[in-house]
């Protein structure tokens, strides 16, 4: 057992060294999968903070993702195009600038959040499962329907967005962009957990009562959670999208949704690292036990189920002797 | 004569369709500190979750320092200065002392350091998690916690029940220290008669969800007591 912030430390800087050694070896594959990694971790760093500090389990999250990857997509397309989006009432063009769609990635799934939030965060349980469930495949089933998009064939971009001083179509220099992203977001986790919004969050799951007789009403807490929960989502959505330079409505889809939720319960509920460690170990079987089985989905099933009944805190947890909260 | 701080009018109240509050009329002046008496499942915890909106009632009216908090929510009464100690202590227990006090803290004269000094013992519990404090621990936190909202009203629901005689005093003496210094207003329910006769100034009594007996602290003989409380 060893402290859970040397853990991390430990699980970030291999997360940054294997894809710069692999880079150097001439593997860009390698570089390619801990980019996928790290976009999966921090897009599963924004339900963690939903999941893993208000205890909500949000089935819906997919739909932040797209959202994300189709605001990149769509712009992207549009520049490359030359045709603008919209000619009324202003004109709007699109870009192919990752410092302008990131925000507007980040603003979208806010939005969506937002409404989906409002609705669904005033039920509770298995409702408020199944209700986020309902309103991402509602999206799910509109992108599919929407041919100006590319509709069940999805969106192909072919250049991925340009940053100012890198050259975003170099595996390494791409990966740089998601680890310093998925770094932002994991101190935005940091901070939340332990600022008084992240106590009233964790208060709100504990005892929603109480916490409205101390003058929060939990409501509010919870609704700012899912919002930035679901801005980090969708700017990993965004660039998933440059990743694959492709947006489809699978990334709308309850699979991924579920996806997201078991990278964290593998890597640990709530844990600052948990998605990394989780987004890594399913990556890494799906790459290694996909290689010699197809039917690897039922080895990683295993290692769930024993994640769940024997190591509760996830494989953070089981590594780490820190409690959450010491 | 000062305005009451709170005023209840007529005040009713039931939990679906069973009415356990009946036209119960007091109020308490700005310092003044009420005992709240009654037989066991006569309405007292009732009463308090009517004042502190987590209960609606269906009948009368609710005032505190001028607000109408009948059609208020919970978490905006609280707001106006009505700090509860609940019955059951009821601290997150995963958090730690901490965290527990600063989670809803608004600004005023209880702070951390305020809070500390009236219960020195959670200074040394600080770090721990409040589920592993013993309940006497867990109700001194249960109070700072309260206070941490800087309240203008303390209610105070059986602060001292089922805990050891040496911590109840403990509880007490704050409490009293509370009533001594800080001048607040506090509305306590507990069923200690002796402690309670030395602290607080009036009594309301209740008998199956009515006001029963109200005055002075002073005036309340045993015969009063023998046939209002059993004792």
């Amino acid at each position: 057992m060893i402290p859970e912030r040397w853990l991390n430390l430990g699980v970030l800087t291999l997360l940054a060294a294997v894809p710069l050694v692999a880079s150097l070896a001439g593997q860009p594959f390698t570089v390619t999968l801990a980019t996928k990694i790290a976009i999966f971790a921090l897009a599963a760093t924004g339900l963690n903070i939903a999941l893993g500090l208000g205890g909500l389990v949000s089935f819906g999250h997919a739909a932040f993702f797209g959202v994300g990857g189709y605001a990149c997509g769509i712009l992207a397309s549009h520049a490359r195009n030359y045709e603008p989006l919209s000619t009324w009432p202003w004109d709007i063009e699109g870009t192919t600038q990752m410092l302008t769609i990131w925000p507007i990635a980040v603003l979208l799934g806010g939005l969506a959040a937002l409404v989906i939030g409002a609705l669904s965060l005033r039920t509770s349980g298995i409702f408020f499962i199944m209700i986020t469930l309902a309103f991402a495949q509602m999206l799910y089933y509109f992108a599919i329907s929407w041919p100006t998009y590319g509709g069940e064939d999805g969106l192909p971009f072919y250049l991925r967005g340009d940053f100012p001083g890198l050259n975003t179509m170099d595996p390494i220099q791409f990966f740089g962009i998601c680890f310093a992203l998925l770094l932002a977001a994991l101190f935005t986790f940091h901070r939340l957990h332990r600022a008084r919004f992240g106590l009233s969050l964790e208060a709100a799951r504990q005892n929603p009562e109480r916490l409205r007789s101390l003058g929060i009403r939990p409501f509010h807490v919870r609704l700012l959670a899912f919002v930035i929960s679901g801005m980090i989502t969708a700017l990993a959505g965004a660039l998933y999208a440059d990743l694959n330079r492709f947006v489809s409505p699978a990334m709308l889809s309850w699979h991924l949704s579920g996806e997201l939720i078991v990278l964290i319960v593998l890597g640990g509920v709530g844990r600052l690292c948990g998605p990394v460690v989780g987004a890594a170990a399913y990556f890494l079987l799906e790459h290694w036990a996909g290689a010699a089985s197809e039917y690897w989905q039922f080895w990683f099933g295993l290692l769930l189920l024993g994640v769940v009944l024997f190591a509760r805190g996830g494989i953070v947890g089981a590594l780490a002797k820190d409690h959450t909260h010491d | 004569m000062t305005a009451p701080l709170l005023k209840l009018d007529n005040v009713s109240a039931a939990y679906g369709a069973a009415e356990v509050l009946f036209d119960l009329s007091f109020d308490i002046a700005p310092g003044e500190i009420v005992a709240l008496m009654g037989r066991n499942g006569m309405g007292k915890t009732t009463t308090i979750r009517t004042i502190c909106r987590m209960l609606g009632s269906t009948h009368g009216h609710i005032t505190f320092d001028g607000h109408e908090l009948t059609s208020m929510s919970a978490h905006k009464a609280a707001q106006l200065g009505l700090g509860l100690v609940p019955e059951g202590r009821r601290c997150f227990a995963p958090l730690t002392v901490a965290e527990n006090l600063t989670v809803a803290s608004r600004p005023g004269p209880w702070d951390l350091a305020a809070v500390t000094t009236l219960f020195p013992r959670l200074r040394e519990r600080l770090g721990q998690s409040a589920g592993s404090l013993s309940g006497g621990e867990q109700q001194m936190l249960a109070i700072g916690r309260a206070l941490m909202t800087n309240p203008r009203l303390l209610l105070l629901d059986e602060a001292t029940e089922g805990l050891a005689p040496v911590v109840r005093q403990e509880i007490w003496a704050a409490i009293g220290e509370l009533a001594d210094t800080a001048a607040l207003s506090i509305l306590i329910v507990d069923k200690s008669l002796r402690e309670l006769r030395a602290l607080a100034h009036r009594a309301v009594i209740l008998e199956k969800g009515r006001k029963a007996w109200e005055g002075p602290i002073d005036a309340l003989t045993d015969d009063i007591s023998a046939r209002h409380l059993g004792v």
